[in-house]
């Protein structure tokens, strides 16, 4: 039987790839790092500062590369966010500092933060040298459950101020999405790993990897092993798509199948359809969108359900898209999948568009798009079990519920990170919920006698 | 089209941009580049006597600022280093195939008259335009006696240029430095001896870096360094000064001033000139950038001339001088306020810190709603203008005249003088 469908390995050469997932920010070179930061203004009570989740000192560590004193900008970055390096990377700093920059504001050219932040964190980190030093024995235990930014994060602190930390985590690597969630052209060279070793150095964190809560180990035991735990669990479950067949050939979680990228030894060697759509507006769907388009892929529509002020994804992530050549289809709904021999063939679309309430409105009108893979990337949500190992604790809005101190419904249990509502789901504000819930711990645990 | 043409003690050029006595004019290949250019004259890198001087390798040393490269330029090179004839005659071509542009041989030879009688025979051979007496060159030169040695003694001034003057017709050019404590009194020295013309500033003394690893200072040779000569953007302001000293000395206001010291555009050039200046001389910029920049220079000051309908540089030359007053003249009731434009303001904040720790605390932040907005609190205000300095946004920040009903008053008169003069 003849079908159209079309996909397979080895679109495109191993050498196209490799150019294809090269450094998207290329590192400033030292010449470019000085005439940068000698563009930052060093503005008082600067509003970068009060932009980024960490509240980092940015123009002072700028400053600071300017008049050469990498170490200081370096410890300066790194005491505040000891994920400088990745958050340097993967920030959308046009919506966090670089968008709060009067040079921004001034002539829409803000100074590149977060190129800088990397140039002083890579350098530091290429000295194999560290700031920080493990403070003396407590003689407490804490239990860090989920290794992704905001479990490195919380245990690298509590490190320092002497208690001993155990790490479980559920997967073969640490880091979380920054190993398995993130496009592999913005942390190149293994930088995830490199980060956490450097986090790992500081020592008093013990690693159990492939050990799965409520499989493994359950919570009732750890609260009788450990003096406080902190969830930083993520959000391990994706939102259904809620059509008939979502579960058909083809149709894939964006979240899935970037872990499986990530980790590919051979890009080359993915299967990659001909025809993609993406379905969503956040920056998993923009991220799943350019890199199958880096693989070879020859259409890829990212379909979105409203507008581009709407959009999750930040001006600059659908520039990028555009310019990786991912065509942006706003006001499009799935209405319902098409298939051919049990494999997706094609979506429909019911059209919408804003009422005067601002809520979105079906047309009437519909649209068909053919497709060889439809990824979708419309949310993720806390694992459907969860509630059995956490029986009471509170939930909000699909959360784990915390208090000002990040500390759950369960007595000395903290939450941070995806699985709480402190923000926005980024890499920073989970190394910021991180840190914030072991200077709670450790406030409660040193009051503890 | 404004006439540019200029008269510098007697030597004539088409255009007032000159290049100063340095590298750039040490020999033909170059001054001919620099003519072609469109440099209205040059002053020939300093002869001196044979034998040659040596130079040292490493020579120059530079203040960088906020990346911006060659803010400040230091450096140890000595006065030509090519035998005597080598230089006469390429001057003598670069004038016969030149003979509209200015010409001017920069000289420094010891302190004897048979010396300088000697060379300034060799010198008017060549038919260039006028002499340039080197008294300006603080390093090297000056411990052999030569140079800012003679520069730094008014009476050595006075008698060289007696000698220079009393053995040839050719326009003198007396080359001042600024390492002294009174311009003044040199200049006098240099019209007193018969001298046709000033130029200023010579380099000043300086020491521009200190390698921290070598523990040297920068130009480092062979792990030892030296003071050297500072120039560039960094000494327009020193420069411009001593020039203005000059022009509004009753004593010296009628000598012809030939301006050096970090002239970079034709801004800065129109700048001296305002002050007095007939002609101005270039290097730094020249070695930075080339001589391409002289196009700028000799294009702006013609449209800016045009647009003030100045039809000749005698027309607006001088005129900042009257301008240029004591303290004790100025009037103390002159007052102005700073004035925040909100419209263009960018909220860095650098206005309020920099008055804040600067010394008046009169601009308040105001923070409404998660926006910033600045205030000025006029009873603390003393219109210094640091904030409008500070400021990164053009305009953004001006300074208002609030003064309007008081009369003007100036030290001399004012109560808290004690000496001030009380009229009957």
């Amino acid at each position: 039987m003849v079908t159209n469908i079309d996909v397979r390995s080895g679109r495109l050469s191993k050498e196209d790839i490799t150019k294809n997932f090269a450094d998207v920010h290329p590192p400033l070179s030292p010449g470019n790092a000085l005439v940068e930061s000698n563009r930052c203004y060093f503005c008082h009570d600067a509003p970068c500062v009060e932009a980024c989740p960490t509240a980092i000192d940015i123009p002072n560590f700028i400053r600071k590369i300017s008049t050469g004193n990498l170490k200081g900008s370096a410890k300066d970055i790194l005491t505040q966010n000891i994920m400088g390096g990745m958050c340097a990377r993967v920030c959308p700093t046009e919506s966090l500092c670089e968008g709060a920059c009067v040079r921004h504001t001034g002539e829409n050219q803000p100074v590149r933060i977060g190129e800088l932040q990397r140039y002083a964190t890579d350098w530091f980190l290429e000295t194999g040298e560290t700031f920080f030093e493990r403070g003396k024995s407590t003689n407490k235990r804490v239990a860090v459950i989920g290794g992704g930014p905001a479990g490195l994060s919380c245990a690298h602190k509590l490190a320092i101020f002497g208690h001993e930390v155990v790490v479980f985590e559920s997967r073969e690597k640490l880091s979380g999405l920054n190993e398995y969630g993130i496009a592999a052209y913005k942390t190149v060279d293994n930088f995830a790993q490199r980060e956490v070793e450097f986090i790992l150095n500081i020592g008093g964190i013990e690693i159990r990897n492939n050990k799965s809560l409520g499989k493994d180990f359950q919570l009732k035991n750890l609260q009788d092993e450990f003096d406080a735990v902190f969830l930083s669990i993520g959000l391990g479950n994706v939102n259904s798509l809620g059509l008939k067949g979502a579960s058909m050939n083809g149709v894939y979680d964006a979240v899935e199948k970037i872990s499986e990228l990530r980790q590919s030894k051979n890009l080359a060697d993915l299967p990659i359809g001909r025809r993609i759509v993406v379905i969503g507006g956040g920056s998993t769907a923009i991220d799943i969108a350019v890199q199958t388009k880096k693989l070879g892929a020859e259409d890829v529509t990212l379909a979105y359900r409203r507008g581009p002020k709407q959009m999750k994804a930040t001006w600059k992530e659908i520039e990028f898209a555009q310019n990786n050549g991912v065509r942006i289809k706003y006001w499009v709904s799935p209405k319902s999948l098409h298939s051919e021999n049990g494999h997706v063939s094609g979506i429909e679309f019911d059209c919408t568009e804003l009422d005067s309430d601002g809520k979105t409105f079906f047309t009437g009108d519909v649209r068909f798009m053919e497709a060889d893979v439809v990824y979708k990337a419309i949310g993720q949500l806390l694992e459907d079990d969860f509630d059995s190992e956490f029986e009471n604790i509170k939930i909000e809005k699909g959360k784990i519920a915390v208090n000002s101190k990040l500390e759950t419904s369960i007595p000395l249990v903290w939450a941070g990170g995806d699985c709480i509502n402190s923000g926005e789901d980024l890499t920073v504000q989970a190394v910021e919920d991180g840190k914030q819930a072991a200077i709670a711990i450790n406030e409660k645990l040193t009051n503890i006698k | 089209m404004a006439n540019l043409k200029c008269n510098v003690g007697g030597i004539q050029a088409p255009n007032p941009f000159w290049l100063a006595s340095a590298p750039p004019t040490d020999k033909i290949y170059n001054v001919e580049r620099a003519f072609e250019a469109g440099w209205g004259g040059v002053v020939w890198k300093t002869l001196g006597m044979d034998p040659p001087i040596v130079n040292v390798s490493s020579r120059y040393g530079a203040v960088h600022y906020n990346g911006q490269r060659l803010m400040g330029l230091n450096n140890l090179e000595l006065i030509t280093d090519r035998p005597l004839e080598v230089n006469l005659k390429e001057i003598k071509q670069v004038k016969k195939n030149w003979q509209d542009r200015a010409v001017v041989v920069s000289l420094m030879v010891p302190c004897e008259e048979k010396d300088w009688k000697y060379i300034m025979r060799k010198i008017e051979d060549t038919g260039c335009d006028g002499v340039e007496l080197n008294f300006g060159c603080p390093h090297g030169m000056s411990e052999r006696g030569m140079g800012a040695a003679v520069g730094q003694v008014p009476e050595y001034i006075e008698m060289v240029t007696h000698w220079v003057k009393d053995c040839s017709d050719l326009p003198c050019i007396v080359k001042l430095t600024p390492n002294v404590t009174d311009i003044r009194k040199a200049a006098n020295a240099a019209k007193n001896g018969g001298g046709d013309a000033v130029s200023l500033i010579n380099t000043i003394n300086s020491i521009v870096s200190v390698d921290l690893d070598q523990m040297a200072p920068e130009p480092t040779i062979d792990g030892k360094g030296s003071h050297g000569g500072y120039c560039g953007p960094a000494v327009k302001p020193i420069a411009l000064h001593m020039v203005t000293e000059i022009a509004k000395d009753p004593d010296t206001n009628n000598l012809p001033i030939s301006a050096i010291g970090g002239i970079s555009n034709w801004r800065d050039a129109t700048e001296f000139m305002a002050m007095g200046a007939s002609g101005v001389q270039v290097c730094t910029a020249a070695m930075h950038f080339g001589f391409k920049i002289v196009d700028d220079m000799i294009d702006g000051l013609n449209t800016w001339m045009d647009d003030k309908g100045y039809e000749n540089i005698d027309d607006f030359r001088g005129m900042a001088i009257p301008n240029v007053t004591d303290y004790q003249y100025l009037n103390l009731n002159y007052d102005v306020k700073a004035r925040i434009d909100e419209s263009t303001c960018i909220s860095c904040g650098l206005c309020h810190i920099s008055c804040e720790d600067g010394s008046h605390q009169a601009i308040r932040v105001i923070k409404e709603n998660g926006v910033k907005s600045f205030e000025v609190i006029d009873d603390n205000c003393v219109g210094c203008n640091l904030c409008m300095l500070a400021c990164p946004v053009p305009n953004c920040i001006t300074m208002e005249r609030v003064d309007s009903a008081k009369e003007y008053q100036n030290w001399t008169t004012h109560p808290n003088n004690p000496m001030r003069i009380i009229e009957n």
